[in-house]
């Protein structure tokens, strides 16, 4: 085993915290909901869109946004609900071409169904808009080397985890993670920093995604 | 005393250090929180132990209690079942009343707080002292529904906070000011919920004559019209029919209901036809509880109306299963037939009970499931995070906040 290389840069591990904030709008049909998708702020959409990933952690894989599971849940609305569950959320680098994917599968559905739009929740059952504040501050771990980055890995928090995987891709509007940045182009890690980009973090717990990651580089580690 | 490391252990050396990386941000400021009760009801006993650890913390954090007679009690508490949307006659004179006590607490009470954290309508008044500082209103209450002339009366207040905190998005309202939602927590650490030795289970049920010779079934609240304790009994006498099980109501009651005497003697008058109904009013005594929760079969949450509905969070960290109305915060806390079941009815909540007690091992997967689902997002320390952040975000208006 040769000594892993050392980087220019270390790499600082952040941490991300979040506040629910209440918007106070609501929706209680498909219309509705669709109106306000177009008009919410994007925390907004990137609260319903990633908060499961974070509460409810022991039943991942099974609902991605909250937009699907209350049509399904609540609406009733089996095949809409099975559309937005399907949007396959890594493909979109941006919040805007995130939301615009959400807008046209509603728009679509109600096209051709337009009947669907008479389905009601109940008055305590309404969709209620909810937005992420975020908080970012640099924890006390930082990684100079591949063995550093695994022993870090395994020491911070879900929510840094979450920061350098989800944050970075989507809602800072990076094309990649910063791990696989950093790996890439400090360690010269190519094949590495590739195989955790090709990850899809969506379809894994954030304690399962950190396993993984780690399972790659210990792997690189013993080569 | 319970210190922050000591929940090292339950959340892991990450999580605490993340608190003390928060922490550190606040350092400097004052927080100082108001409420009118120093015991019973969820407010306080949240209070009683996040002061003194966000002081380990490094945050220097207070707690102030306002006064206030029975008169003033009166009128809250007519306040707080209006709110929850119950039929209250409100008068001009209530009013006075609350006005009347909230001059003499503006007259007393020094907001010396770079944040002033008012719980509940109780103090909402005090914000009349606002100079400089910040004011953040946390509203405990279930006010999806609430009575126009009191929440008219509140908003003549609310509009002058920073702030709003409420515990489900369903309690939102459209406001002026920014709003958060922040879900109550319970500590693992506390007498109501750490592990007890078996005996400690045993000594609670021989002090009050109960038998473990067949289910029990437990609803744990205070004596109070919204957590429906005859509707408990009701669903009880029909689970009953089939299946031989006796029915635990029991509960204290808090300095500032009125109402818990007149409502335990309706539940005692008609409680007393059956032996197998036992029902408790306890003192303070948190070990008690624990003991209770623990020593029962089903635990059920039949509030009609609930500002979060902490005895479920306390009931799932047993891994105990639950029957509980979909009200209120207990929805966040209760996946139907995923962490414990939901119910709308007597009937729903008899039908849920008697699922359980036939199927043990499904009950014993929905409290599983439940206590990890408190793990991940009810426990102190979540809360004492989702604080400290709310107080950072008075000086940080904007939505990705640097720190």
């Amino acid at each position: 085993m040769t000594e892993p290389i050392k980087a220019k840069e270390p790499f600082r591990f952040y941490t991300r915290w979040h506040l629910s904030e209440l918007l106070g709008i609501k929706a209680s049909n498909l219309e509705q909901l669709l109106e306000h998708i177009k008009g919410v702020p994007g925390s907004c959409i990137y609260h319903h869109t990633h908060r499961f990933l974070q509460q409810h952690q022991y039943l991942s894989p099974e609902p991605p946004n909250d937009f699907a599971y209350w049509v399904r849940e609540v609406l009733g609305d089996d095949e809409l609900g099975e559309r937005l569950a399907s949007i396959d959320t890594i493909q979109y680098k941006t919040i805007r071409s995130l939301r615009e994917k959400i807008v046209e599968t509603i728009e679509k559905y109600l096209k051709h169904n337009p009947k669907a739009n008479l389905r009601f929740a109940g008055e305590d059952e309404q969709f209620h808009f909810i937005k992420s504040v975020s908080f970012i501050a640099p924890t006390n771990e930082a990684a100079t080397d591949l063995r550093e980055f695994a022993e870090a890995l395994r020491k911070v928090t879900i929510d840094s985890i979450y920061f350098h995987i989800f944050e970075a891709h989507l809602r800072l509007e990076k094309g990649t993670n910063d791990f696989s940045n950093w790996l890439d182009t400090s360690l010269q890690e190519k094949a590495l920093a590739e195989k955790i980009a090709k990850l899809d973090p969506y379809t894994y717990t954030l304690d399962g995604l950190r396993k993984t990651i780690l399972k790659i580089v210990e792997k690189r580690l013993a080569a | 005393m319970v210190h922050i490391n000591d929940y090292i252990p339950i959340v892991g050396q990450s999580t605490i250090d993340d608190l003390k990386l928060l922490a550190e941000r606040l350092k400097g400021k004052v927080i100082q929180h108001v409420n009118s009760t120093s015991v019973g009801g969820g407010v306080a006993e949240i209070l009683n132990r996040m002061v003194p650890l966000l002081g380990e913390l490094g945050v220097d954090s207070r707690w102030d209690l306002i006064k206030g007679g029975s008169q003033f009690f009166d009128v809250t508490k007519k306040f707080h079942n209006a709110l929850h949307g119950r039929p209250e006659d409100i008068t001009d004179h209530d009013l006075e009343i609350f006005m009347e006590t909230t001059e003499t607490n503006l007259g007393l009470m020094n907001t010396y707080g770079d944040v002033v954290f008012i719980h509940d309508p109780q103090p909402i008044g005090l914000i009349k002292k606002k100079a400089g500082n910040k004011w953040l209103w946390r509203c405990h209450i279930d006010v999806s529904h609430p009575h126009k002339k009191v929440w008219d009366f509140l908003m003549s207040f609310i509009p002058n906070y920073d702030a709003a905190v409420f515990s489900s998005p369903i309690f939102s309202q459209r406001l002026p000011i920014r709003q958060y939602l922040i879900s109550p927590s319970i500590d693992p650490l506390s007498d109501k919920n750490k592990e007890l030795p078996q005996e400690v289970i045993d000594a609670a049920l021989a002090k009050y004559n109960i038998v473990k010779d067949k289910p029990i079934i437990t609803q744990i609240s205070r004596f109070d019209r919204l957590k429906d304790p005859s509707g408990v009994i009701d669903a009880y006498l029909q689970v009953k029919r089939y299946i031989d099980c006796q029915l635990i109501l029991a509960g204290g009651t808090a300095t500032d209901d009125p109402e818990g005497i007149q409502v335990l003697a309706e539940v005692q008058e008609k409680a007393k036809k059956d032996k197998d109904i036992h029902v408790l009013l306890l003192p303070q005594d948190d070990i008690l509880i624990n003991a209770l929760q623990r020593a029962s079969d089903v635990i059920v949450q039949k509030s009609l109306k609930e500002g979060f509905g902490l005895t479920v969070a306390e009931a799932l960290w047993k891994a105990k299963p639950i029957v509980a109305s979909h009200v209120g915060g207990i929805s966040l806390q209760v996946k139907h037939k995923f962490s414990g079941l939901m119910c709308h009815s007597i009937e729903g909540a008899a039908f849920a009970i008697k699922q359980l007690l036939n199927n043990p091992e499904y009950a014993k997967k929905l409290g599983e499931n439940g206590r990890q689902h408190i793990k991940n997002n009810f426990l102190l320390t979540r809360h004492l995070k989702e604080y400290m952040l709310l107080f950072l975000s008075l000086y940080h208006p904007e939505d990705i906040v640097y720190l």
